[in-house]
């Protein structure tokens, strides 16, 4: 026993003497996580990467059969789910994975959003989650076409269609994004470099100043602990938080397992079967749908009408829906400026009748239709 | 009277200002000025022909009837000037054939139409009895075709458009009344309609469905004798023309004087062929001539055709089932599906092979089809068992995660203590 810790003593040595790690396991060992009742929302961000660390996994293993293509896409597809060794639960983990990331990531941002955690020194960490998440939305926009099925053909046509509504740059836009007039095998070409290299690229740097912001500012404390230290309460983050977590991840991947297998297909209005192949002269099926977390956006701009004032109703709902985006994204800018105090009223008035928006919007698209 | 005349004098004179004030150059037909205005109703000649093939074609009431359009006299026109009247029932066939029997005339309006509708016409049932017995109830042109509304087969409005055709023929052969004194069945149009050829015609409105005149001939109708019927019905299924021709049966019908096809499958209540017609239980129809020691063997081939018929079907029906189950447990199984296509392929083939009446040849033309289906039960099987070791995979897993999560939590219990 004594000759194993020696052993592995001089193993940290020499490792130690070239990247000088203790005083990182120093600074590790120091560090702690506030523990209070809202705590509960730190493991949403953990969450939300454990959830990310599985697409990079099963997306490395579709990656294997998957060939791109109008003549391969959907005919790999289907091989991967009825011939490929547990093709079928790779592809059904990708797919539940995506959908659980994104719900997390959401979960994760309204919880730092209400507790107030994007205030200064965490402002950049807030903007880098905001630009993760609309890439996290990017790669899920990339990912539905790539089975080449009906439905995925459609909701990509409707989808670049929108992109075509604003002036100027709109046809250009539409077309760089579908290689073309139309939604073709160039467009599959398109979006599988996006999901596969240029997405991920651009994620993996932001996620890595994400996390590292993280790990310089630690966990944000609730707002009331500056104003009475008598409630400060704290977690060593080594090991008991990170064993916390450990625990919260192998429940959720016994979620994703369960989901998985049960339903390899999706369920309700998270539903992803491979149906029959894209054919561009077959006609749309009855119902065009994006997925759930974009029926929001889909929504406001069906109900808009054709013109608002002076400007046509989808392109005015796309300039509503950026602005709004943009607001959100310099929160951590603005709260101070238009709301004072240690809990700004208008602020919370605002997330709330963001939130409120989403999820009526979403509600609304899924009765209406 | 006077006073009328005046009055239509009038008429014809306003008439012809509008036309010239409204650019149409062409002269009035004083038949049709005339007979639209004192007729009434959808359904009067001169409504009716406004639409009519030949009113399109620049043809007048005088191309048929005679007359000068010309004039408004009615008294005038039936003295002088041909005016021939309302044709009688043999006129009427004449009155037609005047053009439709002289191909130089016909080709300037349609050069792909026959012009033999007479000579047929004389030939068919109809015809004969017309000119040699003068019956002047059987069909003419005008009964079938119309008098005033006459439109091109073509046209789904026209009373010969394939899916009309069957109450064209029924407005007489369906009428008992009309049809007393032939000594012919009037139940036709009410057997036809529930015949298969019937349902695809008029319900699916599958116009290469055949109608009464692809069996019975149009202009020459006539009832399909003995020994053309299987002509007719192997006009679509030839193959299976073939094999009955080849078959024993053949000269055995002959020498008989059977009817070949509608021995078995009836004339105009032609209903989907049933397996148990084959076989030798008392629904069969082949014990109705063969015995067990008749001698010709008959019996015995009866008994095992219809033993692969029932195999290649019963296995069929399990591999779709086998199928259906793993689909609703959530398996892909969309080649399994296409596969079963091919066996479905393979019993209407096999039930074309049954016209050889040889037992070795439709078991050799079942038998790829029964080897398919029993792949694809394998297939759905195994598809089956994969579900169910999906479930228990997924339960091996949980138990291992659940043991994991109860040691991480007891052991953060035994840290932060």
């Amino acid at each position: 026993m004594a000759e194993k810790v020696a052993r592995e003593n001089r193993l940290f040595r020499w490792v130690d003497e070239r990247l000088h790690i203790q005083t990182l396991v120093d600074y590790m060992s120091h560090k702690v996580v506030p523990q209070h009742s809202h705590s509960i929302w730190y493991y949403f961000g953990g969450i939300s990467l454990f959830f990310f660390v599985v697409q990079v996994v099963t997306g490395i293993l579709l990656l294997l059969y998957y060939r791109p293509g109008a003549d391969s896409a959907y005919e790999s597809v289907k091989f991967i789910i009825a011939e490929v060794s547990f093709g079928w639960l790779i592809r059904s983990i990708h797919s539940w994975s995506a959908n659980l990331m994104i719900l997390a990531a959401f979960i994760h941002m309204f919880s730092v959003f209400f507790t107030h955690a994007y205030r200064k020194p965490r402002e950049m960490t807030w903007v880098t989650g905001i630009f993760l998440l609309a890439l996290a939305l990017a790669f899920g926009f990339s990912g539905y076409l790539l089975p080449w099925n009906e439905l995925s053909f459609f909701a990509t046509r409707v989808g670049t269609g929108m992109a075509g509504a604003i002036p100027g740059v709109g046809d250009f836009l539409m077309k760089l994004m579908r290689g073309g007039e139309d939604v073709t095998g160039a467009t599959i070409g398109r979006f599988f470099g996006l999901h596969v290299a240029v997405l991920p690229g651009i994620f993996a740097v932001l996620l890595s100043l994400h996390l590292f912001f993280i790990q310089r500012q630690g966990m944000s404390e609730p707002l009331e602990w500056a104003s009475n230290p008598q409630l400060q309460k704290y977690r060593p983050f080594f090991p008991n938080f990170i064993m916390r977590e450990l625990l919260v991840w192998l429940i959720m991947l016994n979620l994703l397992a369960v989901l998985a297998v049960f339903f390899p297909d999706g369920i309700g209005v998270v539903h992803w079967p491979l149906g029959q192949k894209a054919d561009p002269f077959a006609p749309p099926p009855p119902v065009i749908r994006p997925e759930w977390y974009f029926m929001f956006a889909f929504q406001a701009l069906k109900v808009l009408p054709a013109h608002l004032f002076f400007i046509e109703g989808e392109l005015a709902g796309i300039i509503i829906l950026s602005a709004g985006g943009i607001v959100w994204t310099l929160i951590p800018f603005l709260a101070g400026k238009f709301s004072s105090g240690k809990k700004p009223a208008l602020v919370i008035a605002f997330g709330w009748a963001v939130l409120a928006f989403i999820v009526i919007l979403t509600i609304l698209g899924y009765i209406l239709e | 009277m006077k006073m009328k005349a005046g009055f239509r004098n009038m008429l014809l004179f306003v008439s012809l200002w509008l036309a010239i004030l409204t650019g149409v150059a062409s002269a009035a037909d004083q038949c049709l000025e005339c007979h639209s205005s004192w007729e009434e109703g959808a359904d009067a000649p001169s409504a009716q022909f406004q639409h009519d093939i030949h009113s399109k074609a620049g043809l007048s009431c005088a191309s048929c009837h005679g007359g000068d359009p010309t004039l408004d006299d009615m008294d005038a026109v039936r003295n002088s000037k041909g005016y021939k009247g309302v044709p009688g029932a043999k006129e009427v066939n004449q009155f037609c054939a005047s053009c439709h029997s002289n191909p130089a005339y016909m080709v300037k309006f349609n050069p792909s139409l026959p012009t033999d509708q007479l000579d047929k016409y004389k030939t068919s049932v109809h015809g004969k009895r017309l000119f040699e017995q003068g019956d002047t109830k059987v069909a003419t042109c005008i009964s079938c075709h119309t008098a005033h509304s006459i439109q091109p087969a073509s046209e789904p409005t026209s009373s010969v458009y394939p899916v009309n055709i069957p109450k064209t023929c029924a407005k007489c052969h369906a009428d008992v009344n009309y049809m007393s004194g032939y000594g012919i069945p009037t139940d036709q149009h009410e057997k036809y309609i529930q015949s298969v050829h019937g349902k695809a015609l008029l319900e699916k409105k599958d116009i290469s469905a055949p109608a009464c005149n692809d069996c019975h001939g149009n202009h020459g109708a006539t009832p399909p004798g003995v020994t053309s019927l299987s002509a007719v019905c192997g006009l679509c299924h030839a193959l299976i023309a073939d094999n009955f021709a080849k078959s024993p049966h053949k000269v055995a019908f002959d020498a008989m004087g059977y009817p070949e096809c509608e021995t078995c499958h009836s004339n105009h209540l032609i209903e989907k062929p049933k397996m148990h017609w084959v076989g030798v239980s008392d629904s069969s129809l082949c014990v109705q001539c063969h015995a067990p020691d008749d001698g010709t063997g008959g019996y015995d081939a009866a008994a095992k055709i219809y033993e692969t018929l029932v195999n290649i079907n019963s296995i069929y029906g399990a591999a779709l089932a086998k199928i259906d189950t793993a689909d609703l447990k959530g398996m892909l199984v969309t080649d399994e599906r296409f596969a079963l296509n091919e066996v479905k392929q393979a019993i209407i083939q096999t039930g074309t092979a049954v016209h050889t009446f040889d037992p070795e040849a439709v078991s050799q033309i079942a038998s790829p089809g029964i080897t398919s289906a029993q792949n694809i039960t394998r297939q759905g099987e195994k598809k089956i068992e994969e579900y169910y070791f999906r479930r228990k995979g997924l339960g091996i897993a949980t138990l291992l995660i659940t043991i994991l999560v109860i040691a991480i939590y007891l052991r953060i219990k035994s840290i932060e203590k």
